[in-house]
């Protein structure tokens, strides 16, 4: 037997990007715990199709929490209350009976809001775009183990290479910062010997193309770590911080 | 020329000036504690320390505008970084919850910061720019903390820079790159150990003033 609660779900609503926006009041009731949140705003939305009320706009794609495209802060956290979980694989089972759950977007300035919960991630894109490419021999395949990349650098480069990109970091962060996103890509080819000849221009690109975008200033608050879904850790900023003074002190990178 | 601006310009170059000046402080209240300690040493010794110390002369007029132009920059890059970050997400959320990083110490660093500033110009004002022609340093100190209004202040002083220090001692490390799974551990042992000896090493000296007195 599929037990079932009932809800009162506050959601921000917006029409538009340059509109004002509020909190609206909907009642999600007979909600089966074995739904995903998404399958949940499914529900609510095929009942206001069918009272002719505009539907509930949100991301989402995969619902595998292997995309980064859904997301949205409930209850204050970003793919709400699990760790390590994006939003599509976090469960209703881990809400009770009668529950009130505020959900709103991830807020930032970079971030503009498309509509409702539907946000533009493009400027993290454009930092990847400032990234650049990493240079690759032409010509022959060589041997697949002429490089040796040591088995705990490999795990640490792939952790890193875990980042789905869904923004939650920067959701999280108190300064809207998007530092463990950058410090993602930036560790995950700096540690592996092809990143290596473009590294200090790549981390000098990136930065700056996350200044120009105007997110915040990372101060170590450690909440992006925590609300990771991929739980990227913070230790990729120090890397990143490390490579970034090596650039700019040690290299000709302008 | 223009790397150096771009270099420190940047979001990571401000942290990294926030860091670099804060750990020169780390360094100076270590030698104002030490300096501090021969309070428990009575009206001679501390007296006789601040006649050392003053012997220094010029060394100590260049250590002194040293901290000065470190304190412009911790105070201004800090401004810098609060407005930058405040305007950063300008539609805040209707519910706030952290998801465990934040601690209370990180959450007030800017505005333990901005306390610690008003508290060194009063310092300062009390026991640095003073006219010490009639009196000696001792006298001042104790008279000072002879008022159980100007004790409480001190103490919840301290409680504020205890704070500040917190957050503010490992998060340099973090800054500097220096995060290891090594080492980060004792760094963040230290972030607590320092900010224990700061608070109450400086907290209690008015505490032991006041009843010595």
């Amino acid at each position: 037997m599929t037990k079932t609660i009932n809800l009162t779900l506050k959601i921000w609503r917006q029409s538009g990007p340059g509109s004002k926006g509020r909190l609206e009041t909907y009642i999600a009731n007979t909600i089966s715990t074995d739904m995903s949140f998404l399958e949940m705003l499914d529900v609510v939305n095929e009942q206001l199709t069918l009272d002719g009320k505009e539907p509930i706009a949100f991301d989402y794609d995969c619902r595998e929490g292997i995309c980064g495209q859904c997301g949205c802060v409930v209850n204050g956290r970003p793919h709400g209350p699990e760790n390590g979980t994006t939003l599509c694989q976090l469960h209703m089972r881990h809400f009770s009976d009668g529950d009130t759950i505020f959900v709103e977007p991830f807020r930032a300035r970079a971030f503009k809001i498309v509509k409702d919960l539907v946000i533009d991630r493009s400027p993290l894109d454009k930092i990847i775009q400032a990234g650049g490419y990493i240079s690759a021999s032409t010509g022959g395949c060589q041997d697949a183990n002429a490089i040796l990349i040591p088995q705990d650098t490999a795990e640490k480069a792939m952790d890193a290479a875990a980042c789905i990109g869904c923004g939650a970091c920067v959701a999280a962060c108190p300064n809207a910062s998007a530092m463990l996103f950058v410090s993602a890509k930036v560790s995950h080819l700096v540690l592996l010997p092809q990143g290596r000849p473009e590294a200090a221009q790549r981390v000098v690109s990136m930065l700056k193309t996350m200044d120009e975008l105007c997110f915040g200033n990372c101060s170590n608050e450690r909440e992006c770590e925590a609300e990771c879904p991929k739980e990227i850790s913070i230790i990729n900023i120090a890397r990143m911080n490390r490579e970034y003074i090596k650039a700019g002190i040690a290299s000709t990178v302008q | 020329m223009q790397w150096i601006f771009d270099f420190f310009g940047s979001s990571v170059g401000k942290k990294l000036m926030m860091a670099l000046t804060g750990l020169c402080f780390i360094g100076f209240l270590t030698g104002h504690l030490i300096g501090n300690l021969t309070l428990y040493g009575g009206r001679d010794a501390f007296n006789a320390y601040a006649e050392h110390l003053h012997a220094l002369g010029p060394v100590i007029t260049l250590v002194e505008w040293g901290l000065l132009t470190l304190a412009a920059i911790h105070v201004f890059t800090g401004m810098l970084l609060f407005l930058q970050n405040l305007k950063a997400r300008p539609v805040r959320y209707a519910i706030n919850k952290s998801g465990g990083g934040r601690t209370i110490s990180s959450a007030l660093m800017p505005y333990t910061g901005f306390a610690i500033l008003l508290f060194l110009i009063y310092h300062l004002l009390q026991f640095h720019f003073v006219d010490k022609t009639f009196t000696t340093i001792y006298d001042i100190v104790s008279l000072a903390f002879a008022n159980v209004l100007n004790i409480s202040f001190y103490i919840i002083a301290m409680v504020v820079v205890a704070l500040h220090i917190r957050h503010g001692f490992w998060s340099l490390f973090q800054t500097l790159g220096a995060n290891h799974p090594k080492y980060m551990p004792m760094v963040m042992g230290g972030s607590l150990v320092f900010s224990l000896i700061f608070g109450i090493g400086f907290g209690f000296l008015p505490v032991y003033i006041s009843f010595s007195g």
